[in-house]
Protein backbone atom coordinates (compact mmCIF):
# COMPACT_ATOMS: atom_id res chain seq x y z
CA UNK A 1 0.00 0.00 0.00
CA UNK A 2 2.20 2.25 -1.37
CA UNK A 3 -0.43 5.35 -0.28
CA UNK A 4 0.06 4.81 3.41
CA UNK A 5 3.29 6.71 4.35
CA UNK A 6 2.59 6.94 7.79
CA UNK A 7 6.14 5.94 9.77
CA UNK A 8 5.83 2.56 11.74
CA UNK A 9 6.66 3.68 14.84
CA UNK A 10 3.25 5.90 14.91
CA UNK A 11 1.17 2.87 14.08
CA UNK A 12 -1.53 2.57 17.13
CA UNK A 13 -1.03 -0.73 19.12
CA UNK A 14 -4.81 -1.52 20.20
CA UNK A 15 -5.31 -3.21 23.34
CA UNK A 16 -5.38 -7.63 23.51
CA UNK A 17 -9.03 -7.66 23.92
CA UNK A 18 -9.66 -5.12 20.56
CA UNK A 19 -11.36 -6.85 17.06
CA UNK A 20 -9.46 -6.93 14.21
CA UNK A 21 -12.31 -6.44 12.54
CA UNK A 22 -15.67 -4.52 12.63
CA UNK A 23 -18.76 -5.12 10.33
CA UNK A 24 -21.47 -2.97 9.92
CA UNK A 25 -24.63 -5.02 9.10
CA UNK A 26 -25.06 -8.36 8.77
CA UNK A 27 -25.20 -9.29 5.16
CA UNK A 28 -22.45 -6.99 4.20
CA UNK A 29 -20.14 -7.37 1.74
CA UNK A 30 -16.88 -6.50 3.43
CA UNK A 31 -15.17 -6.01 7.04
CA UNK A 32 -13.51 -2.81 8.44
CA UNK A 33 -10.07 -3.17 10.02
CA UNK A 34 -9.74 -1.45 13.16
CA UNK A 35 -6.26 -1.73 13.69
CA UNK A 36 -3.49 -2.69 11.44
CA UNK A 37 -4.36 -6.72 10.23
CA UNK A 38 -1.99 -8.87 8.91
CA UNK A 39 -2.60 -12.09 7.01
CA UNK A 40 -4.11 -14.79 8.60
CA UNK A 41 -7.36 -15.87 10.79
CA UNK A 42 -8.70 -12.72 12.84
CA UNK A 43 -11.69 -12.05 15.08
CA UNK A 44 -14.54 -9.67 13.29
CA UNK A 45 -17.37 -8.60 15.12
CA UNK A 46 -20.67 -7.40 13.76
CA UNK A 47 -21.91 -4.02 15.05
CA UNK A 48 -25.53 -4.37 14.66
CA UNK A 49 -25.60 -8.24 15.97
CA UNK A 50 -23.10 -8.65 18.60
CA UNK A 51 -21.46 -11.42 16.65
CA UNK A 52 -18.34 -12.65 16.16
CA UNK A 53 -16.86 -14.38 12.94
CA UNK A 54 -13.18 -15.15 11.92
CA UNK A 55 -12.44 -13.70 9.21
CA UNK A 56 -9.42 -15.13 6.73
CA UNK A 57 -7.28 -12.12 5.41
CA UNK A 58 -5.08 -13.43 2.45
CA UNK A 59 -2.87 -9.88 2.90
CA UNK A 60 -2.18 -6.77 5.14
CA UNK A 61 -5.58 -4.89 5.99
CA UNK A 62 -3.93 -1.28 7.59
CA UNK A 63 -6.49 0.38 9.77
CA UNK A 64 -9.90 1.81 7.93
CA UNK A 65 -9.27 -0.42 5.01
CA UNK A 66 -11.81 -2.59 3.92
CA UNK A 67 -11.15 -6.75 3.21
CA UNK A 68 -13.38 -8.84 1.59
CA UNK A 69 -15.89 -11.10 3.44
CA UNK A 70 -17.23 -13.40 0.31
CA UNK A 71 -15.85 -13.88 -3.11
CA UNK A 72 -17.23 -11.21 -5.43
CA UNK A 73 -17.43 -11.60 -9.45
CA UNK A 74 -16.70 -8.59 -11.67
CA UNK A 75 -19.43 -6.19 -11.63
CA UNK A 76 -21.12 -7.30 -8.50
CA UNK A 77 -22.86 -4.91 -5.69
CA UNK A 78 -20.53 -4.28 -3.39
CA UNK A 79 -22.92 -3.92 0.27
CA UNK A 80 -21.61 -2.24 3.20
CA UNK A 81 -24.17 -0.86 5.51
CA UNK A 82 -26.49 -2.98 4.07
CA UNK A 83 -26.38 -0.53 0.69
CA UNK A 84 -24.69 -0.93 -1.73
CA UNK A 85 -21.03 0.96 -2.02
CA UNK A 86 -19.81 0.31 -5.67
CA UNK A 87 -19.74 -2.22 -8.22
CA UNK A 88 -16.74 -4.64 -8.71
CA UNK A 89 -13.49 -3.80 -11.58
CA UNK A 90 -12.57 -7.33 -11.40
CA UNK A 91 -13.24 -10.31 -9.22
CA UNK A 92 -12.46 -10.27 -5.39
CA UNK A 93 -11.87 -13.47 -3.42
CA UNK A 94 -12.80 -13.24 0.31
CA UNK A 95 -9.79 -12.72 2.20
CA UNK A 96 -9.12 -9.76 -0.15
CA UNK A 97 -8.36 -5.65 0.42
CA UNK A 98 -10.90 -4.08 -1.26
CA UNK A 99 -10.56 -0.29 -2.45
CA UNK A 100 -10.35 1.70 -5.56
CA UNK A 101 -7.86 -0.91 -7.46
CA UNK A 102 -10.74 -3.19 -7.23
CA UNK A 103 -13.90 -1.37 -7.22
CA UNK A 104 -15.83 1.90 -7.97
CA UNK A 105 -18.76 3.99 -7.47
CA UNK A 106 -21.91 2.77 -9.48
CA UNK A 107 -23.27 6.42 -8.84
CA UNK A 108 -20.40 8.72 -10.17
CA UNK A 109 -18.80 7.03 -13.64
CA UNK A 110 -16.87 9.91 -13.88
CA UNK A 111 -14.90 9.61 -10.68
CA UNK A 112 -12.87 6.67 -10.90
CA UNK B 1 -24.57 12.73 35.82
CA UNK B 2 -25.81 15.56 37.39
CA UNK B 3 -26.57 18.31 34.13
CA UNK B 4 -24.09 21.25 34.91
CA UNK B 5 -26.22 24.99 34.78
CA UNK B 6 -25.81 26.04 31.25
CA UNK B 7 -25.08 29.81 30.68
CA UNK B 8 -25.04 32.00 27.30
CA UNK B 9 -25.72 35.96 26.83
CA UNK B 10 -29.69 36.60 26.10
CA UNK B 11 -29.88 38.79 22.87
CA UNK B 12 -32.28 41.57 21.86
CA UNK B 13 -34.40 39.45 20.04
CA UNK B 14 -34.35 36.80 22.78
CA UNK B 15 -32.07 34.25 21.44
CA UNK B 16 -29.18 33.07 23.38
CA UNK B 17 -25.35 33.08 22.23
CA UNK B 18 -22.61 31.23 23.77
CA UNK B 19 -19.84 33.70 22.62
CA UNK B 20 -19.73 37.57 22.91
CA UNK B 21 -17.87 38.71 19.79
CA UNK B 22 -17.64 42.40 18.26
CA UNK B 23 -17.32 41.80 14.79
CA UNK B 24 -16.05 43.91 12.56
CA UNK B 25 -17.76 43.13 8.92
CA UNK B 26 -16.58 43.58 5.38
CA UNK B 27 -19.14 44.05 2.94
CA UNK B 28 -16.84 43.01 0.23
CA UNK B 29 -13.16 42.85 -0.42
CA UNK B 30 -12.34 46.26 -0.88
CA UNK B 31 -12.87 46.95 2.82
CA UNK B 32 -10.91 44.18 4.24
CA UNK B 33 -8.27 46.24 4.91
CA UNK B 34 -9.92 48.98 7.02
CA UNK B 35 -11.97 46.67 8.88
CA UNK B 36 -7.96 44.59 10.16
CA UNK B 37 -7.14 48.29 10.96
CA UNK B 38 -9.71 48.88 13.44
CA UNK B 39 -9.60 44.91 14.67
CA UNK B 40 -6.02 46.15 15.49
CA UNK B 41 -6.50 49.48 16.62
CA UNK B 42 -9.67 47.77 19.83
CA UNK B 43 -8.10 44.89 20.15
CA UNK B 44 -10.51 42.29 21.44
CA UNK B 45 -12.83 42.89 18.55
CA UNK B 46 -12.79 40.61 15.21
CA UNK B 47 -12.19 41.09 11.94
CA UNK B 48 -14.47 38.86 9.38
CA UNK B 49 -12.40 39.07 6.21
CA UNK B 50 -13.41 37.67 2.94
CA UNK B 51 -12.90 37.66 -0.85
CA UNK B 52 -16.56 38.85 -2.32
CA UNK B 53 -18.95 41.20 -2.38
CA UNK B 54 -18.24 43.27 -5.34
CA UNK B 55 -19.99 42.95 -9.01
CA UNK B 56 -22.49 39.97 -7.53
CA UNK B 57 -25.80 39.71 -9.32
CA UNK B 58 -29.12 37.86 -8.58
CA UNK B 59 -29.22 34.38 -6.45
CA UNK B 60 -25.21 34.66 -6.04
CA UNK B 61 -25.50 38.44 -4.63
CA UNK B 62 -28.90 37.57 -2.50
CA UNK B 63 -26.91 34.43 -1.28
CA UNK B 64 -23.77 36.99 0.01
CA UNK B 65 -26.06 39.10 1.43
CA UNK B 66 -27.93 36.52 3.59
CA UNK B 67 -24.16 35.30 4.58
CA UNK B 68 -22.95 39.05 5.81
CA UNK B 69 -26.13 39.90 7.65
CA UNK B 70 -26.59 36.01 8.88
CA UNK B 71 -23.16 36.17 10.57
CA UNK B 72 -23.51 39.28 12.23
CA UNK B 73 -27.50 38.32 13.30
CA UNK B 74 -25.61 35.03 15.05
CA UNK B 75 -26.72 34.91 18.74
CA UNK B 76 -22.99 34.64 19.41
CA UNK B 77 -22.23 37.95 18.01
CA UNK B 78 -22.84 41.40 20.29
CA UNK B 79 -22.36 43.74 17.98
CA UNK B 80 -21.09 44.66 14.73
CA UNK B 81 -19.72 47.15 12.82
CA UNK B 82 -20.23 46.93 8.96
CA UNK B 83 -17.53 48.57 6.57
CA UNK B 84 -18.37 48.91 2.37
CA UNK B 85 -16.56 50.58 0.02
CA UNK B 86 -20.20 52.69 -0.90
CA UNK B 87 -23.31 53.15 1.29
CA UNK B 88 -25.76 51.31 -0.33
CA UNK B 89 -24.78 47.40 -0.04
CA UNK B 90 -23.39 48.86 3.14
CA UNK B 91 -26.60 49.75 4.65
CA UNK B 92 -28.49 46.27 3.05
CA UNK B 93 -26.14 44.39 5.08
CA UNK B 94 -26.39 46.24 8.55
CA UNK B 95 -30.04 46.48 8.10
CA UNK B 96 -30.20 42.84 7.88
CA UNK B 97 -28.49 42.43 11.22
CA UNK B 98 -30.58 45.89 12.77
CA UNK B 99 -33.48 43.53 12.77
CA UNK B 100 -31.83 41.38 15.43
CA UNK B 101 -32.11 44.15 17.90
CA UNK B 102 -28.23 44.24 18.63
CA UNK B 103 -25.96 47.22 18.26
CA UNK B 104 -25.02 47.58 14.92
CA UNK B 105 -23.51 50.85 12.76
CA UNK B 106 -22.34 50.54 9.15
CA UNK B 107 -19.51 53.11 7.42
CA UNK B 108 -18.79 53.34 3.94
CA UNK B 109 -15.23 54.53 2.70
CA UNK B 110 -15.95 56.73 -0.57
CA UNK B 111 -15.93 60.36 0.48
CA UNK B 112 -13.88 59.18 3.89
CA UNK B 113 -11.11 57.09 2.54
CA UNK B 114 -9.65 54.13 4.87
CA UNK B 115 -8.20 56.62 7.33
CA UNK B 116 -11.25 58.40 8.26
CA UNK B 117 -13.29 55.39 7.92
CA UNK B 118 -11.14 53.80 10.69
CA UNK B 119 -11.12 56.62 13.13
CA UNK B 120 -14.89 56.75 12.44
CA UNK B 121 -15.48 53.04 12.80
CA UNK B 122 -12.86 52.32 15.81
CA UNK B 123 -14.89 54.83 18.07
CA UNK B 124 -17.96 53.19 17.19
CA UNK B 125 -16.25 49.82 17.82
CA UNK B 126 -14.64 50.77 21.16
CA UNK B 127 -17.78 51.71 22.57
CA UNK B 128 -19.75 48.38 21.20
CA UNK B 129 -16.79 46.12 23.30
CA UNK B 130 -16.84 47.88 26.19
CA UNK B 131 -20.78 47.49 26.33
CA UNK B 132 -20.22 44.18 24.90
CA UNK B 133 -18.06 43.69 28.36
CA UNK B 134 -20.89 44.17 30.64
CA UNK B 135 -22.87 41.62 29.47
CA UNK B 136 -23.29 38.70 31.68
CA UNK B 137 -23.77 35.12 31.26
CA UNK B 138 -27.33 34.10 32.10
CA UNK B 139 -29.53 30.67 32.15
CA UNK B 140 -29.78 29.45 28.53
CA UNK B 141 -31.64 25.77 27.44
CA UNK B 142 -29.55 23.81 25.76
CA UNK B 143 -32.82 23.33 23.23
CA UNK B 144 -32.76 26.72 22.02
CA UNK B 145 -28.96 26.44 20.47
CA UNK B 146 -29.36 25.86 16.82
CA UNK B 147 -26.62 22.56 16.76
CA UNK B 148 -25.03 22.51 13.06
CA UNK B 149 -23.33 19.20 11.95
CA UNK B 150 -20.71 18.34 8.87
CA UNK B 151 -17.96 15.77 9.00
CA UNK B 152 -14.31 16.34 6.89
CA UNK B 153 -11.37 14.27 6.28
CA UNK B 154 -13.79 11.18 6.69
CA UNK B 155 -12.27 7.65 6.49
CA UNK B 156 -14.15 4.61 7.44
CA UNK B 157 -13.37 5.19 11.48
CA UNK B 158 -16.49 8.18 10.29
CA UNK B 159 -18.87 5.72 9.84
CA UNK B 160 -17.58 3.36 12.45
CA UNK B 161 -17.44 5.71 15.39
CA UNK B 162 -17.58 9.70 14.98
CA UNK B 163 -20.53 10.09 13.35
CA UNK B 164 -22.54 7.30 15.73
CA UNK B 165 -21.58 9.66 18.14
CA UNK B 166 -22.84 12.69 16.89
CA UNK B 167 -26.05 10.52 15.86
CA UNK B 168 -26.08 10.20 19.85
CA UNK B 169 -26.13 14.55 20.41
CA UNK B 170 -28.94 14.68 17.41
CA UNK B 171 -31.38 12.28 18.47
CA UNK B 172 -31.01 13.77 21.81
CA UNK B 173 -31.27 17.28 21.07
CA UNK B 174 -34.26 16.72 18.79
CA UNK B 175 -36.08 14.52 21.10
CA UNK B 176 -35.68 17.06 24.40
CA UNK B 177 -36.74 19.90 21.83
CA UNK B 178 -33.64 21.44 19.91
CA UNK B 179 -32.94 22.48 16.13
CA UNK B 180 -30.03 20.60 14.67
CA UNK B 181 -28.75 21.59 10.48
CA UNK B 182 -27.02 18.97 8.61
CA UNK B 183 -26.50 19.32 4.58
CA UNK B 184 -23.72 18.40 2.22
CA UNK B 185 -25.85 18.02 -0.54
CA UNK B 186 -23.52 16.39 -2.89
CA UNK B 187 -21.87 14.40 -0.38
CA UNK B 188 -25.16 12.34 0.58
CA UNK B 189 -24.94 10.31 -3.13
CA UNK B 190 -25.60 6.85 -2.36
CA UNK B 191 -27.38 8.03 0.83
CA UNK B 192 -29.96 10.24 -0.36
CA UNK B 193 -32.66 8.22 -0.25
CA UNK B 194 -32.31 6.95 2.93
CA UNK B 195 -32.63 11.32 3.39
CA UNK B 196 -35.47 11.29 1.43
CA UNK B 197 -37.51 8.48 3.11
CA UNK B 198 -36.85 10.30 6.54
CA UNK B 199 -38.64 13.56 5.17
CA UNK B 200 -41.59 14.36 7.56
CA UNK B 201 -43.97 14.66 4.81
CA UNK B 202 -44.22 14.84 1.13
CA UNK B 203 -43.54 18.76 0.89
CA UNK B 204 -40.10 18.29 2.78
CA UNK B 205 -39.17 15.37 0.69
CA UNK B 206 -40.16 17.02 -2.74
CA UNK B 207 -38.13 20.18 -1.61
CA UNK B 208 -35.25 18.25 -0.54
CA UNK B 209 -35.09 15.91 -3.75
CA UNK B 210 -35.09 18.76 -5.65
CA UNK B 211 -32.18 20.41 -4.45
CA UNK B 212 -30.48 17.27 -4.41
CA UNK B 213 -31.41 17.03 -8.14
CA UNK B 214 -30.64 20.22 -9.16
CA UNK B 215 -26.93 20.13 -7.32
CA UNK B 216 -26.21 16.38 -8.37
CA UNK B 217 -27.44 17.88 -12.62
CA UNK B 218 -24.82 21.15 -12.48
CA UNK B 219 -21.92 19.27 -10.97
CA UNK B 220 -22.78 16.61 -13.89
CA UNK B 221 -23.42 19.38 -16.66
CA UNK B 222 -19.89 20.26 -15.71
CA UNK B 223 -18.25 17.59 -17.83
CA UNK B 224 -15.44 17.70 -15.00
CA UNK B 225 -14.14 14.38 -14.25
CA UNK B 226 -14.46 14.08 -10.65
CA UNK B 227 -11.45 11.36 -9.88
CA UNK B 228 -9.50 13.53 -6.51
CA UNK B 229 -12.44 15.53 -5.78
CA UNK B 230 -15.06 13.09 -4.48
CA UNK B 231 -13.75 10.52 -2.53
CA UNK B 232 -10.82 13.20 -2.09
CA UNK B 233 -7.46 12.02 -1.37
CA UNK B 234 -7.75 12.15 2.24
CA UNK B 235 -10.90 9.89 2.28
CA UNK B 236 -9.10 6.97 0.08
CA UNK B 237 -6.16 7.46 2.30
CA UNK B 238 -8.20 6.46 4.77
CA UNK B 239 -9.96 3.53 3.59
CA UNK B 240 -13.07 5.38 1.77
CA UNK B 241 -12.98 3.83 -1.82
CA UNK B 242 -16.60 5.68 -3.32
CA UNK B 243 -18.91 8.12 -2.81
CA UNK B 244 -21.16 6.33 -1.59
CA UNK B 245 -19.09 4.56 1.19
CA UNK B 246 -18.58 8.18 2.40
CA UNK B 247 -21.96 9.38 1.82
CA UNK B 248 -23.07 6.24 4.67
CA UNK B 249 -20.56 7.29 6.57
CA UNK B 250 -21.60 10.98 6.62
CA UNK B 251 -25.60 9.63 6.59
CA UNK B 252 -25.17 8.10 9.84
CA UNK B 253 -24.51 11.12 11.82
CA UNK B 254 -27.62 12.55 11.51
CA UNK B 255 -29.10 10.11 13.66
CA UNK B 256 -32.96 8.87 12.85
CA UNK B 257 -35.25 11.84 14.15
CA UNK B 258 -37.53 12.98 11.18
CA UNK B 259 -35.99 16.12 8.34
CA UNK B 260 -38.66 18.56 9.44
CA UNK B 261 -36.99 21.44 6.10
CA UNK B 262 -35.10 21.71 3.72
CA UNK B 263 -33.34 25.13 3.38
CA UNK B 264 -32.11 27.37 1.21
CA UNK B 265 -28.58 27.97 1.76
CA UNK B 266 -27.82 30.58 4.73
CA UNK B 267 -31.25 30.39 5.48
CA UNK B 268 -32.32 30.61 9.32
CA UNK B 269 -34.59 27.58 10.64
CA UNK B 270 -37.93 27.83 11.66
CA UNK B 271 -38.76 24.47 12.37
CA UNK B 272 -37.29 22.95 15.87
CA UNK B 273 -36.00 19.18 14.53
CA UNK B 274 -33.71 18.36 12.25
CA UNK B 275 -33.17 20.51 9.13
CA UNK B 276 -31.37 20.18 5.49
CA UNK B 277 -29.57 22.79 4.02
CA UNK B 278 -28.48 22.81 0.51
CA UNK B 279 -24.61 23.34 0.80
CA UNK B 280 -21.06 22.85 -0.49
CA UNK B 281 -19.00 19.96 1.63
CA UNK B 282 -16.29 22.33 1.75
CA UNK B 283 -15.73 22.71 5.33
CA UNK B 284 -15.30 26.66 5.72
CA UNK B 285 -17.71 27.45 3.20
CA UNK B 286 -20.44 24.66 5.30
CA UNK B 287 -19.95 25.98 8.53
CA UNK B 288 -20.30 29.75 7.16
CA UNK B 289 -23.27 29.14 6.03
CA UNK B 290 -24.59 27.19 9.48
CA UNK B 291 -23.19 30.60 11.42
CA UNK B 292 -25.30 32.38 8.84
CA UNK B 293 -28.21 30.24 9.53
CA UNK B 294 -27.82 31.10 13.07
CA UNK B 295 -26.06 27.92 14.68
CA UNK B 296 -24.33 28.54 18.15
CA UNK B 297 -22.37 25.39 18.18
CA UNK B 298 -21.04 22.63 14.91
CA UNK B 299 -20.35 18.91 15.87
CA UNK B 300 -17.49 18.08 13.37
CA UNK B 301 -16.36 14.42 13.02
CA UNK B 302 -13.50 14.15 11.34
CA UNK B 303 -11.30 10.59 10.20
CA UNK B 304 -8.16 11.68 8.92
CA UNK B 305 -8.19 15.23 10.60
CA UNK B 306 -9.68 18.37 9.26
CA UNK B 307 -8.44 21.56 11.84
CA UNK B 308 -11.40 23.73 10.34
CA UNK B 309 -12.60 26.56 12.57
CA UNK B 310 -15.10 29.66 12.10
CA UNK B 311 -14.45 32.89 13.52
CA UNK B 312 -17.62 33.03 15.81
CA UNK B 313 -19.29 29.45 15.94
CA UNK B 314 -17.07 27.04 18.32
CA UNK B 315 -16.33 23.77 16.15
CA UNK B 316 -15.74 20.59 17.92
CA UNK B 317 -13.83 17.80 16.44
CA UNK B 318 -14.53 14.48 17.70
CA UNK B 319 -12.55 11.76 16.32
CA UNK B 320 -12.61 7.71 16.16
CA UNK B 321 -9.49 7.20 14.20
CA UNK B 322 -6.54 6.72 16.94
CA UNK B 323 -3.79 7.79 14.91
CA UNK B 324 -6.19 10.79 14.14
CA UNK B 325 -6.03 10.94 17.93
CA UNK B 326 -2.87 10.45 18.77
CA UNK B 327 -0.84 12.65 15.91
CA UNK B 328 -3.33 15.29 16.23
CA UNK B 329 -4.27 16.16 19.50
CA UNK B 330 -4.37 19.33 19.58
CA UNK B 331 -6.96 19.55 17.03
CA UNK B 332 -9.06 16.80 18.43
CA UNK B 333 -11.66 17.92 21.47
CA UNK B 334 -13.18 14.15 22.03
CA UNK B 335 -11.24 10.67 21.08
CA UNK B 336 -13.59 8.30 20.80
CA UNK B 337 -11.34 5.84 19.52
CA UNK B 338 -12.06 3.37 22.07
CA UNK B 339 -15.62 2.58 19.66
CA UNK B 340 -13.90 0.82 17.50
CA UNK B 341 -12.17 -1.47 19.59
CA UNK B 342 -15.09 -1.74 22.18
CA UNK B 343 -13.86 -0.31 25.26
CA UNK B 344 -16.99 1.55 25.45
CA UNK B 345 -20.59 1.87 23.60
CA UNK B 346 -22.29 4.50 21.66
CA UNK B 347 -24.52 5.39 24.46
CA UNK B 348 -21.57 6.41 26.81
CA UNK B 349 -19.61 7.98 23.93
CA UNK B 350 -22.97 9.95 23.37
CA UNK B 351 -22.53 10.83 26.90
CA UNK B 352 -19.03 12.53 26.44
CA UNK B 353 -20.30 14.08 23.48
CA UNK B 354 -22.91 15.78 25.28
CA UNK B 355 -20.98 16.95 28.77
CA UNK B 356 -18.90 18.44 26.22
CA UNK B 357 -21.34 19.81 24.35
CA UNK B 358 -22.14 21.70 27.60
CA UNK B 359 -18.73 22.77 28.68
CA UNK B 360 -18.67 24.54 25.22
CA UNK B 361 -21.68 26.07 25.89
CA UNK B 362 -20.72 27.46 29.08
CA UNK B 363 -17.45 28.74 27.45
CA UNK B 364 -14.75 26.15 27.34
CA UNK B 365 -12.52 27.03 23.91
CA UNK B 366 -12.48 24.38 21.45
CA UNK B 367 -9.03 23.39 20.17
CA UNK B 368 -10.11 25.35 16.88
CA UNK B 369 -10.75 28.25 18.64
CA UNK B 370 -7.61 28.24 21.10
CA UNK B 371 -5.19 27.06 18.05
CA UNK B 372 -7.32 30.56 15.86
CA UNK B 373 -8.56 28.97 13.52
CA UNK B 374 -11.70 31.25 11.44
CA UNK B 375 -12.57 29.98 8.52
CA UNK B 376 -14.73 32.64 6.65
CA UNK B 377 -15.74 31.38 3.24
CA UNK B 378 -18.82 32.69 1.27
CA UNK B 379 -20.73 30.40 -1.32
CA UNK B 380 -20.11 31.31 -4.60
CA UNK B 381 -22.54 30.58 -6.76
CA UNK B 382 -21.35 31.22 -10.30
CA UNK B 383 -18.68 34.07 -11.54
CA UNK B 384 -19.37 37.44 -10.97
CA UNK B 385 -20.25 40.46 -13.40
Amino acid sequence: MSHIDVPSEEHIRAPESAPKFLIHNEGDHVAVAVQDVTPGENEAVYMDSNRTVIVRATEAIPLGHKVALVGLGEGDDVIEYGVRIGVTQQPISAGQLVHVHNIRSARWQHSL
Amino acid sequence: MAAQPLTGYRRPDGRAGIRNHVVILPVDDLSNAVCESVARTIPGTLALPHAYGRLQYGADLELTFRTLSGMGANPNVAAAVVIGIEPNWTDRVAGGIARTGKPVEGFSIERFGDLKTLSRAARVAQQMLQDASELQRGPVHREELIISIKCGESDTTTGLGSCPTVAQAVDRHVISGGTVIFGETSELTGGEHLIAARCANEQVRNRFQAMYDAYIDEIEASGANLLGSQPTQGNIRGGLSTIEEKALGNVAKTGTVPVVDALEPAVAPIRKGLNFMDSSSAAAEFITLMAAGGAAIHLFPTGQGNIIGNPIVPVVKITANPLTAETMAEHIDLDVSGLLWRQYNLREAGDRLMALIDRTINGRLTCAESLGHREFVITKLYRSA
